[in-house]
């Protein structure tokens, strides 16, 4: 209790699903999901692998409080080796798939090997097969979905697809839970697709237990009331979404905008969460018809939204799946923000419209939005032309242009292909990598470094390359949480780095929401874990697991060429400064930050995890 | 005033306690032929399992209930009702007079006309008593041969297979359960009987028992359309169907057909006499004909209006009550609703998926549910009779269901809650 | 005072807290398959419907029991099935017109929603209010009152 201490492995190749224990001794150091399976990669993937080849391994893992009632418990996470970046990734969703591999009976799902053809897993309970799918390959999430349910006649039935970009080998392909929640990012769906899988369906009736039920309960409504009270969690998020933070990081001046050349996006209101309010002419409805909850989540800030009948995205367009005529997982803060400021793009309907190709097709917003703008900056520069793009004219603030190359890629197809392998890529095949936004070859989250310190370290030395959610210190440079810091100032921002790192290290171990950290500390996750589980959780022993995982995976990353040479910024962050706004003439200080945060990591000045730093860790 | 009533079923008393209900003062005599307490024949297969005492087979459990009530039981036959002079004769031999009377009387198993099947060792399954002969028979080991596979068969199956007897189940019809369930439905029931090592003859008809010599009681001979075969058997249990016992009312004046021919107040042709449950042929929501139904929810929804008729409340009126049936064939549960083999001009849908032993059927006329089976669905079975009752028009939902039929709580709700919904 | 369950889909999420605050009540796990109230999603129609007994008048679950195993708690209003007397015939399952009896084959009886005794989980469980547990008299259970006549059947 509470990890059922079963895990299903799944040899593609020979064909077999053989159940076998949950290696404890790895749970008592890295207590789940983020952390266990990180631990189970690197024992059983050399870090030189090609993550596109049968001997990558994917990991599909929940956390202890997975399947519990403790609010946010439905997540669960794909690690595996990132065809992305060749760093670890690890991708976290939620909905309702976690939750239900738990109830099945499952702590993890690790798939190895490559099938010789295209099929899905099928878990029921204890039984597990390894189906044929000739039939959903080539068609989209959604579609995948319909046919499964169908197939399985069970509406309770919970499936995990990749849409046609990550059967064709985009890179940033993401795993397709419950429709509209993603495990997203660094191209994990991109590893499914070369393994020849398409879904995973799960189904449970087992339930999950937990150590002691009264205090559980007890430590779980604490939890749940401090985050009723908390600003974010409990009024900004159920009310705006993720999208809450549109403005107001417009109005920081660290909204990133036209790849980056700017940090003011004059029309960051029009496609805010607010504006996802507005009643619009055509029909009198809001974008946002209500807000959702992913399993057991009493923040529920999912968006369930319309597209603007009238929108030419949609009309007209009978080829399309029902869902953009109606009502489907809406727009999220770092779709709205890739695919609409950092394109120029002020269109909401276009952008709702790209957020539901997203999600039917298993891209990540995030890295297509700017991969497309990356694109659009060589292109307005005369780097590329109308011979490169399949004849779209590919200027900065149009939306057809948007929306096009967002099919493209959705299908993998044409100039959609070369989209699909990153910016990072594009960028240096057409000569000029600079122009590419990217850490460790993933692309940039919704932030400007130069506007917020703290977070161009965290982008810097992020395991999974740039990325938001391994070190959101907006949380303490913008919304004050813990302690309000300046967000123009360098100092003390590698040890609060730290701090966000570790802790989401372990919030992201333990099967919850990475949200919840707005409002809670390890001291309020602490006394959930200790009463659902088995062994002693303090927040001391989770801050030290925080750290323990962060090392891992660093170390992991060291010995795949991802280490410390990939700790850099794009010269656009550090060289040049900000024009408009409040962050005007700011660069970022990677350069004075990253040396104090390997000193306060206990690293060498190269970088390199010391072997008195593992040796304290137990690494 | 003082109302009595033949038969201690389901429908017997739930009028007699909904007549105290309405009438403190009045006098209330229930006439039972049996010599337990009041008790429910759908409990009995659940007692010959051992899952229950006799006790848990009552209808109701307070102790002194009846007394408290103040309902007196006689245990007693009605050999004969005279309406004129509004008097009963007895078995026991005495008289009882009536002001009210019903006739809750039950019905009674078929026996079919074979050769033998007085025997003893062949049993019907219908009483507590049978229950125990039965029970005292059906020995590990045993041949036990089961002439008929409808509803009480199919439940008793269970009971008879736990005691480790070796089954075989015989049927006229092409089918098991062929009165609630489709071909395909009735088919898949037998595949599982068949998967449950249990022999099935369908199209088959037992024509003699004979006693035998040796290690068996019985030679059966049961003829198929590939010829005649000849069995052992240590026990026959016949279910080849009830019919209503309406026998003692010949001379009554009261008008029988199927069964006792009932108004919507459930009144006979004769005035203060009612009938009520398996014995009255009473109006079927579905159909608008009457027709005996023979099941535990008319029984005690009979009892309820019989008894507001019989202490003169106004208004109470049997709008028709649907058919329909859940039935537990060793694990295999199933139901049917109303008209459920459809009706001409009308619409329906299906799933067979024989692999996970489910089967769901729906049948519609214009957009309204008039009928549905289903097997291996037991969440939310109830508003297949909610749809059919309320003949709520489905409308888009419709050709979704016929799309899909497993969207039927989907349907359900947005009908139902369509100002949420919509 | 009689409260009762009152249920608004317009506030619900989806988060299913009350199936699993409901299944631990009842069966002593988290088990949304176990719950006796349950959520039903309208992805396109973009709403969430938590559906549960309204402890209808008319109990018909209750009379067309056989063997007296489901009775009225006369404090909570709720009908509540004696596990003790259930024999599992299912008969209440198929009376029911809401669908709200369901059938547990693990333990061979039936189960429905008995308002917790009088605290219900579930509405303390919800974190929106869409499920609460309020005065009868109050307002919203007029409105569904008028929901189960519309999907009671014609008498």
């Amino acid at each position: 209790m509470s990890w059922t201490k079963k895990v299903l492995r799944i040899n593609l190749t020979a064909g077999t699903c053989s159940p076998e224990p949950l290696n404890m001794e790895w749970v008592e150091q890295f207590l789940g999901q983020r952390g266990l399976a990180t631990k189970y990669l690197t024992e059983e993937v050399p870090p030189t692998t090609d993550a596109l080849s049968p001997e990558n391994t994917m990991y599909m893992i929940t956390g202890p409080l997975t399947g519990t009632m403790a609010s946010t418990a439905g997540r669960y996470s794909v690690v595996t080796k990132s065809p992305l970046t060749g760093a670890v990734a690890c991708s976290n969703s939620g909905g309702f798939f976690g939750n239900e591999m738990k109830c099945a009976g499952w702590d993890m799902v690790i798939l190895e090997g490559k099938s010789p053809s295209p099929v899905y897993i099928s878990i029921n309970d204890d039984k597990a097969e390894i189906l044929p799918a000739d039939e959903i390959w080539g068609k989209s999430v959604w579609e995948a979905d319909e046919w499964l349910h169908t197939k399985h006649q069970d509406p309770q039935l919970r499936v995990a697809a990749i849409g046609v970009s990550g059967e064709k080998g985009v890179l940033y392909s993401a795993i397709m839970n419950d429709l509209h929640r993603a495990a997203g990012r660094s191209g994990v769906g991109t590893v499914m697709g070369s393994k020849n899988v398409k879904a995973v369906v799960i189904r449970g009736s087992k339930g999950v237990d937990v150590q002691d039920p009264k205090a559980f309960f007890d430590a779980t409504n604490a939890g749940k009331k401090i985050l009723a009270e908390n600003p974010v969690t409990g009024e900004g998020l159920p009310a705006l979404g993720t999208q809450v933070l549109m403005n107001v990081i417009n109005e920081m001046g660290a909204m990133p905008t036209n790849n980056w050349k700017d940090s003011v996006f004059e029309g960051a209101s029009k496609i805010s969460g607010e504006a996802m309010l507005e009643p619009r002419d055509s029909d009198g409805k809001a974008n946002l018809t209500r807000n959702g909850a992913c399993f057991a989540c009493t923040i529920a800030c999912q968006r369930v939204s319309t597209i603007d009948p009238e929108h030419f995205s949609v009309q007209n367009r009978d080829d399309l799946h029902p869902s953009y005529h109606a009502n489907s997982g809406g727009l999220e803060y770092e779709a709205a923000w890739a695919l609409g400021s950092d394109t120029g793009v002020d269109d909401i309907d276009a952008l709702t419209y790209a957020q539901f190709v997203c999600n039917e097709q298993g891209l990540d917003p995030i890295s297509l939005g700017s991969t497309i703008a990356a694109a659009m900056e060589m292109y307005e520069e005369g780097f590329i032309t109308k011979e490169d793009t399949d004849g779209i004219e590919l200027n900065f603030g149009n939306a057809e242009a948007m929306i096009k190359c967002t099919e493209l890629v959705a299908l993998g197809e044409g100039f959609g292909a070369e989209l699909g392998q990153g910016s990072s890529r594009f960028c240096a095949k057409h000569g000029h990598p600079e122009l590419s936004m990217t850490v460790r070859g993933q692309e940039f989250p919704a932030y400007d470094p130069r506007g917020i310190q703290g977070m161009g370290l965290g982008f810097a030395t992020s395991n999974r390359g740039a990325c938001h959610l391994r070190g959101y210190t907006v949380a303490s440079e913008v919304l004050g949480i813990p302690i309000k810091t300046d967000p123009l100032e360098t100092e003390g921002k590698a040890g609060l780095q730290i701090a966000f790192q570790n802790a989401t290290a372990a919030f992201d171990s333990a099967g919850i929401c990475i949200f919840t950290s707005f409002a809670w500390s390890l001291e309020d996750v602490a006394p959930q874990l200790n009463a659902a589980c088995e062994g002693e959780w303090t927040p001391e022993r989770l801050g030290e697991i925080g750290e323990r995982i962060w090392n891992l995976e660093r170390l992991y990353n060291d010995a795949a060429g991802q280490g410390a040479s990939a700790d850099k910024l794009p010269p656009r962050l550090t060289e040049e400064a900000v024009k408009t706004g409040p962050a005007a003439g700011k660069v970022n200080g990677l350069a004075t930050m990253l040396p104090e945060y390997y000193a306060e990591r206990g690293w060498s000045p190269e970088g390199d995890v010391t072997a008195d730093t593992k040796a304290r860790l137990g690494l | 005033m003082k109302h009595v009533i033949i038969g201690a079923g389901p429908s017997g008393i739930v009028a007699a306690e909904h007549i105290r209900k309405f009438d403190q003062s009045a006098t209330i005599v229930i006439i039972g032929d049996e010599p337990e307490a009041p008790y429910s024949r759908m409990a009995i297969p659940y007692h010959l399992i051992g899952n229950i005492e006799e006790e848990g087979t009552y209808l109701r459990h307070k102790p002194n209930h009846f007394n408290d009530l103040d309902i007196q039981l006689i245990n007693a036959r009605v050999d004969k009702i005279d309406s004129v002079d509004k008097m009963l004769q007895l078995s026991t031999g005495v008289t009882e007079s009536y002001d009210k009377l019903l006739i809750a009387s039950g019905s009674r198993p078929v026996s079919p006309p074979i050769p033998g099947i007085g025997e003893p060792g062949v049993h019907s399954c219908w009483t507590l008593e049978d229950a125990g002969a039965i029970a005292a028979l059906a020995k590990p080991g045993a041949k036990v041969i089961q002439i008929g596979a409808g509803f009480i068969a199919c439940i008793i199956l269970e009971a008879l297979a736990r005691r480790d007897v070796d089954l075989t189940v015989v049927e006229m019809e092409d089918r098991m359960v062929p009165r609630m369930m489709d071909s395909i439905a009735g088919n898949m029931i037998k595949d599982w009987c068949l998967h449950k090592n249990i022999d099935v003859f369908t199209n088959g008809q037992v024509t003699e028992i004979q006693k035998a010599e040796g290690n068996h009681t019985f030679k059966v001979s049961v003829k198929t359309p590939d010829g005649v075969t000849q069995l052992d058997a240590d026990l026959v249990i016949t279910a080849t169907g009830v019919r209503p016992c309406a026998d003692f009312l010949e001379g009554s004046g009261i008008t029988v057909d199927d069964g006792i021919i009932v108004d919507k107040n459930m009144q006979t042709n004769v005035p203060d006499i009612y009938a009520s449950g398996d014995v009255a042929q009473g109006k079927d929501f579905c159909t608008g004909e009457y027709a005996v139904q023979a099941i535990q929810p008319t029984a005690t929804e009979h009892g309820l209006i019989a008894a507001q008729n019989m202490v003169g409340l106004e208004g109470a009126e049997c709008g028709g009550t649907i058919n329909m049936n859940v039935l537990d064939t060793m694990g295999l549960i199933s139901c049917s609703f109303g008209l459920w083999q459809g009706v001409e001009g009308g619409e329906s849908c299906q799933l067979v998926e024989k692999d996970k032993w489910r089967y769901l059927n729906l049948q519609f006329d214009d957009d309204v549910l008039i009928g549905a089976t289903g097997i291996g669905y037991t969440q939310h079975v109830g508003i297949m009779r909610g749809l059919i009752q309320s003949e709520i028009p489905l409308g888009k939902w419709k050709n979704k269901l016929l799309e899909n039929p497993l969207q039927l709580m989907e349907a359900y709700l947005a009908c139902t809650q369509s100002a949420a919904i919509q | 005072m009689q409260m009762s369950l009152v249920i608004d889909a317009n506030k619900c999420t989806a988060c299913l807290q009350c199936e699993m605050a409901c299944s631990y009540e009842g069966e002593g796990v988290f088990n949304p398959t176990k719950s006796r109230i349950k959520i039903f999603p309208f992805h396109e129609e973009g709403i969430f419907v938590p559906y549960t007994c309204t402890q209808c008048d008319e109990a018909w679950c209750m009379h067309a029991c056989p063997v007296e195993a489901i009775v009225l708690n006369k404090t909570t209003g709720a009908k509540e099935i004696v596990n003790d007397l259930c024999v599992g015939c299912k008969v209440c399952t198929i009376a029911c017109p809401f669908g709200t009896v369901n059938y547990n084959a693990d333990s061979g009886k039936v189960i429905k929603c008995d308002l917790c005794g009088g605290d219900p989980e579930c509405a303390k469980a919800c974190p929106t209010d869409a499920i609460t547990y309020q005065d009868a008299n109050w307002t919203g259970y007029d409105k569904m009152k008028d929901y189960a006549a519309k999907a009671m059947p014609a008498k």
